[in-house]
């Protein structure tokens, strides 16, 4: 049985009283065998009338209606504790945020959080009710044949506990073997998998035919290892099944042998030959089904282990919501400790200043960020550059609050970055991430992700500013609604989506912008380029930059090395870049006509198909 | 499949008719024995029906085991054919296909259907057809009418709830697909869009819709419950009354007491094989969709004609010409991968290839590597078209550094031998040594083993050793695929600078985005949207404006 998922059972109302039903249909079920033998065996022996049939029957249709209940509740059982735990999983998402869940292996959460939970199903409605039934019903059982016929019961007594300790005797001699022999398994199992993924890799070489030879031999291998563990495996069901089949030739012959000496009548007789295997079938049906289960306890633990992941306490004191494992999503658990916070001052681009800011991140060597003290006036325009894990973009997560400084402090206008409620200091700030998500949701929506009350003329401007003119050519144009992750924009098309996002914040005061231009060919870049120096108008604007057509925009480079800062120069730094700047934004480029020709140029066409 | 199952395969149906027989056989003797005990004959006239019983009683537990053991042994083997099939089938180039790693995960996946199929759904389906039917003579031998009556409650049991579930959950799977992929696609936003979500406080509602995705999906596997739920219900009504009506059918016409209880109790138990068929039916929805698709993967055309006489494999010093080339990976109003490329690779020359992602660099490869079809346009090497040239033969000439190298789940010694199974210790270790591998194969030693998702190398010991391989497989043309791909700088400039040194005098064509050490090639082509753009040595670019120029700015730039 699992703790953790009894326990997240019981604080689920629906989820209890739906498992309450499911086990109550399968209990009730399973002793109406017992009135069903018992009426089986009266008409049998013509103690009852041919009447007793229908009651019989009755019974019948009594376990069809229990059978009903219990397979729709233990579906509602299944799909309720499922949904609770994804609730939970998908509140720890968004409590680690983003910040945290980079040291979590993404692509596993997202299975997890989705198909992942389906393996409880069998552990939910099969193995659950059948513990239930397993538990009460072989005793009822032999509670009616003790009544019935002691000798028999004696029987049925004696062997009946042989399969629970064959079980554990077969399963503890061969666990060492049969363990041993699953990893095996697993490792040849995954040869297969391998090979069909190096597959491109093998053809380079011109090895692939000769793999197929392998493939053979390692399934060969494969069946002989499995082969030898199933042996093993099924004779412990070979001898539940001796137990079972046996059990009942011990009691049927005995009984018979008796009928012949007159001490026993027919009824009885064959109540006791009805009833006997039902002794030994729930036991058994529990053994089959806790096999098929084991995949649904380990998606509970890969659920729960994330759940119970502590949030680095140093990272957010109010991580742990001790007294409410629910998560109630009204009191957003990540938000407490600003309770009471500050209020965000006064619009206007702020004064942002660094005050011997050290980042790291746990299970990292080195500091992100190391005694980092800069500070950013009002409208002033940063590039930050720098080798890539030089801390640049650590410093743009710090001041979105998705990180926190370990050592030193971050001030906005003078008031601690900390004491302002990171929803409120987020609403001043428009944030272009180095590979932005876009939404499988229509162009429009994604634009006004940031503002959900823009209205249409509001999402068209922003776009047009980010020079996402490409947009109305797509077959439905702000309607279009964009495949998974933005699958059907090239990179430039889903970067000036995302510029558009952050124009259609248009209170925004604070510009923060990782690598916008980072793989976009030259065509593109030139656009993102216009719209990002539209952009940072009037605002005080951080990006994080590699092109010298972005460098050209601003007042200010900042280089980082090893998260300290490298050398702060006013002017950028190269002529050149300035020409650039100039002339992609200008239109003098030979190879960039015009900016404004460009969106519904190429890109347009391409964002057709 | 059919051709390696054969003749173990009615082994186990034998083995498994066998056992329900056994249970079937159990039950009926115990009946006859224990009612006819009643009417008090002499000992002898039970003697076999005791010995039946106990007989019956053995036979079933190790007619089970036997049934289990060569069942999965013929799952087992089918399973090898399919993948063995499966592999065969992938072995030529393929056509991108959406989905990547996950897509081959479920074709892998996909070859356990047929093990399914087997075991769960045939074996059962074959070894209930025999008991049913047994029991159905066993009843015709008694009383033919309740015979009937039990023909009909098995054929429902059997044929028709299996059916019914089946379709059902043919119905469902295509309405809880997309319902799933739906809240995999919330659940997605929640975690790799979690930056933009918080940056624009809108992950309260990208929870809502994640949260309503889940609720959607409930409520389609709540109303999915009903179908299993009601072909539990049916079963049992099924079982129940069909022998309530044997009974009263048997008491109406007199079969007497010992009749009775056999007919009754037989067709009790004949029910307990064809039951759980209802499962197996909801079961075949899917294994027959997995089937489906190993089959359409099978069917589906290779990405690169062979010829059917290929012409002799060109003997080095190669000369590789590409003219005009133009490859589409999508159908004509898209814009072509490569559209019109031209360049020339003369014996001992090294071009480098540079332009943004997307321009049609890797296609240039695949094209010469015979892993896509050019739409016109031709490569030659040495004057052979290389449509006249067998796949593999090509690909002798011409391979080396492809996209994402793969590290296999073995030794670092097989690792590198499959890039040239005869090379000796000697030459292993100079190609290591070349790929500047040499301290860390001094570190983990030849033995280690590699792979699990490559946990235990990191991407500039991946990408070395990737040029190990290629170093040992030593081609005619060498070709380098973004080398220094997913590298952090300082990696990625001290594996250019190797690369560039170990190269020299061989005939290269190297695919990159970085231009530090691009003085030292003969000639650099730059591609963008598919065409030439410029070309030239990296002085000359550098000279003039344009994407070359920019990139080596902004390269200078960082690097300061």
């Amino acid at each position: 049985m699992h703790k953790d998922l009894l326990r997240l059972m019981r604080t689920e109302r629906s989820v209890r009283r739906h498992l309450a039903v499911t086990l109550a249909a399968a209990l009730l079920a399973g002793l109406l065998v017992l009135v069903q033998a018992e009426l089986l065996a009266g008409v049998l022996s013509g103690r009852f009338t041919a009447a007793a049939l229908g009651a019989l029957a009755a019974v019948v249709g009594v376990r069809a209606l229990l059978a009903w209940t219990q397979g729709v509740f233990a579906g509602r059982t299944a799909t309720g504790v499922k949904s609770a735990l994804r609730h939970r999983l998908l509140a720890r998402l968004r409590e680690l945020g983003p910040g945290r869940l980079a040291a979590h292996r993404s692509g596993e959460l997202v299975t997890l959080a989705g198909r992942g939970l389906d393996g409880l199903d069998a552990y939910l409605t099969g193995y659950l009710p059948s513990i239930a039934v397993a538990a009460v019903v072989p005793l009822a059982v032999l509670v009616r044949l003790f009544a019935a016929d002691l000798t028999s019961a004696v029987i049925v007594l004696v062997t009946l506990p042989l399969i629970p300790i064959f079980g554990a005797l077969v399963g503890m001699t061969t666990k060492a073997v049969t363990e041993r022999q699953y990893r095996a398994l697993a490792r040849l199992g995954g040869h297969f998998l391998d090979v069909v993924r190096g597959l491109p890799t093998l053809r380079a070489f011109g090895r692939a035919r000769y793999q197929a030879g392998v493939i053979r031999r390692v399934a060969d291998e494969h069946r002989g290892a499995t082969m030898r563990t199933l042996r093993v495996a099924f004779l412990s069901s070979l001898v539940l099944e001796l137990c079972a089949s046996l059990s009942l030739a011990l009691v049927a012959v005995p009984v018979g042998l008796r009928l012949l000496g007159g001490s026993l009548d027919l009824t009885t007789a064959l109540l006791v030959l009805l009833l006997a295997p039902e002794a030994y079938l729930p036991l058994r049906a529990m053994g089959t089904r806790f096999h098929a289960s084991m995949e649904g306890v380990a998606a509970a633990d890969a659920a729960f282990a994330v759940l119970d992941t502590a949030g680095d306490p140093a990272d957010d004191p109010a991580d742990d919501p001790a007294g409410d494992p629910a998560g109630d999503p009204a009191g957003d658990p990540a938000r407490p400790s600003w309770a009471g916070a500050a209020a965000p001052p006064a619009a206007g681009a702020p004064e942002i200043r660094l005050e011997h800011v050290t980042v790291r991140y746990p299970g990292r060597d080195g500091a992100a960020l190391e005694d980092v003290t800069l500070t950013i006036r009002p409208g002033e325009r940063v590039a930050l550059v720098g080798e890539s894990g030089g801390g640049k973009s650590t410093l743009l997560h710090l001041l979105l609050g998705f990180v926190r400084p370990d050592e030193g402090r971050v001030l906005v206008d003078g008031t601690d970055l900390r004491e302002l409620d990171p929803a409120a200091w987020r609403a001043r700030l428009a944030f272009v991430a180095q590979r932005p998500h876009l939404f499988a949701t229509s162009v429009a929506d994604n634009i006004r992700l940031g503002a959900p009350a823009a209205s249409d003329d509001d999402v068209r401007r922003a776009a047009a500013a980010a020079h996402a003119d490409f947009v109305d050519a797509l077959p439905e144009g702000f309607g279009t609604v964009l495949g998974e992750r933005g699958a059907n924009l090239s990179a430039g098309q889903r970067q000036r989506v995302a510029l558009a996002r952050a124009f259609c914040r248009p209170d925004a005061s604070v510009l923060l912008l990782d690598e916008p231009t980072a793989r976009l060919d030259g065509r593109s870049e030139a656009a993102v380029v216009a719209a990002t120096a539209e952009l940072a108008r009037g605002r005080t604007a951080v990006v994080v930059a590699h092109r010298p057509a972005m460098i050209g925009l601003v007042d200010r480079v900042i280089r980082l090395h090893a998260g300290r800062v490298l050398s702060d120069t006013s002017p950028p730094p190269t002529p050149t870049g300035d020409e650039h700047a100039a002339g992609r934004a200008g239109g003098d480029f030979p190879a960039v006509p015009s900016v404004a020709a460009l969106g519904d140029g190429r890109d347009g066409t391409r964002g057709r198909v | 499949m059919r051709r390696i199952a054969g003749k173990r395969l009615w082994w186990a149906v034998l083995a498994g008719a066998a056992a329900d027989l056994a249970g079937l056989g159990l039950i009926a003797a115990a009946a006859w024995l224990i009612t006819r005990a009643a009417q008090q004959p002499p000992l002898a006239a039970l003697s076999v029906a005791i010995v039946a019983t106990r007989a019956f009683a053995t036979g079933k537990g190790v007619f089970r085991y036997a049934e289990r053991l060569t069942g999965h042994d013929v799952a087992l083997r089918a399973q090898a054919g399919t993948r063995e099939e499966l592999y065969e089938a992938l072995i030529p180039p393929q056509r991108p296909r959406h989905g990547g790693a996950d897509l081959l995960s479920r074709m892998v996946d996909d070859t356990e259907a047929v093990q399914d199929l087997l075991v769960r759904c045939l074996l059962p389906a074959a070894a209930a057809a025999v008991a049913g039917l047994a029991a159905v003579v066993v009843g015709l031998a008694v009383l033919p009418v309740a015979a009937l009556v039990l023909a009909a409650g098995l054929a429902l049991a059997g044929l028709a709830l299996p059916a019914g579930t089946a379709a059902a959950a043919r119905r469902w799977s295509a309405r809880i697909a997309p319902a799933r992929a739906a809240l995999a696609g919330r659940v997605a936003d929640l975690v790799h869009g979690s930056a933009d979500l918080a940056a624009y406080g809108a992950d309260e509602q990208a929870l809502r819709r994640a949260e309503a995705a889940d609720e959607a999906l409930a409520a389609l596997e709540r109303r999915q419950a009903r179908v299993h739920a009601a072909a539990l219900a049916g079963g049992t009504l099924l079982q129940g009354l069909t022998v309530a009506a044997v009974v009263l059918l048997a008491q109406g016409t007199g079969v007497g007491s010992v009749g009775t209880a056999v007919l009754a109790l037989t067709a009790l138990v004949s029910f307990e094989p064809v039951l759980p068929l209802a499962a197996a039916g909801e079961r075949m929805a899917g294994v027959m969709a997995a089937l489906r698709r190993l089959r359409e993967v099978r069917s589906a055309a290779p990405a690169v004609a062979e010829p059917a006489a290929p012409a002799p494999r060109p003997q080095a010093p190669l000369t590789v010409e590409v003219e005009d080339l133009v490859v589409r990976h999508s159908p004509a109003p898209a814009r072509p991968a490569l559209d019109g490329v031209s360049l020339r690779l003369t014996p001992g020359r090294r071009v480098a290839v540079v332009g943004p992602s997307g321009a049609g660099k890797s296609t240039l490869l695949a094209a010469l590597m015979r892993l896509a079809e050019p739409e016109s346009g031709h490569v030659r090497v040495n004057g052979v078209d290389v449509r006249d040239l067998a796949g593999d033969d090509v690909r002798a000439l011409m391979t080396g550094l492809t996209q994402d190298p793969y590290v296999f789940r073995t030794t670092l010694r097989d690792n590198l031998r499959l890039a040239g199974p005869e090379a000796d210790d000697e030459r292993l270790r100079r190609a290591v040594d070349d790929a500047r591998l040499g301290d860390w194969v001094a570190r983990t030693g030849w033995d280690a083993e590699l792979g699990e998702d490559g946990r235990t190398v990191s991407g500039g010991q991946l990408q070395r050793l990737a040029l190990a391989r290629a170093l040992l497989y030593d081609p005619p043309v060498l070709l380098l695929d973004e080398p220094a791909e997913a590298l952090d700088e300082e990696t990625a400039d001290r594996l250019m600078a190797d690369l560039l040194d170990v190269t020299r005098h061989r005939t290269t064509l190297l695919v990159t985005h970085r231009l530090k050490g691009l003085e030292g090639v003969d000639e650099i082509v730059v591609l963008e949207e598919g065409r030439v753009t410029q070309r030239g040595r990296h002085d000359e670019l550098v000279a003039v404006p344009g994407y070359y120029r920019d990139l080596w700015e902004s390269e200078v730039l960082t690097r300061r």
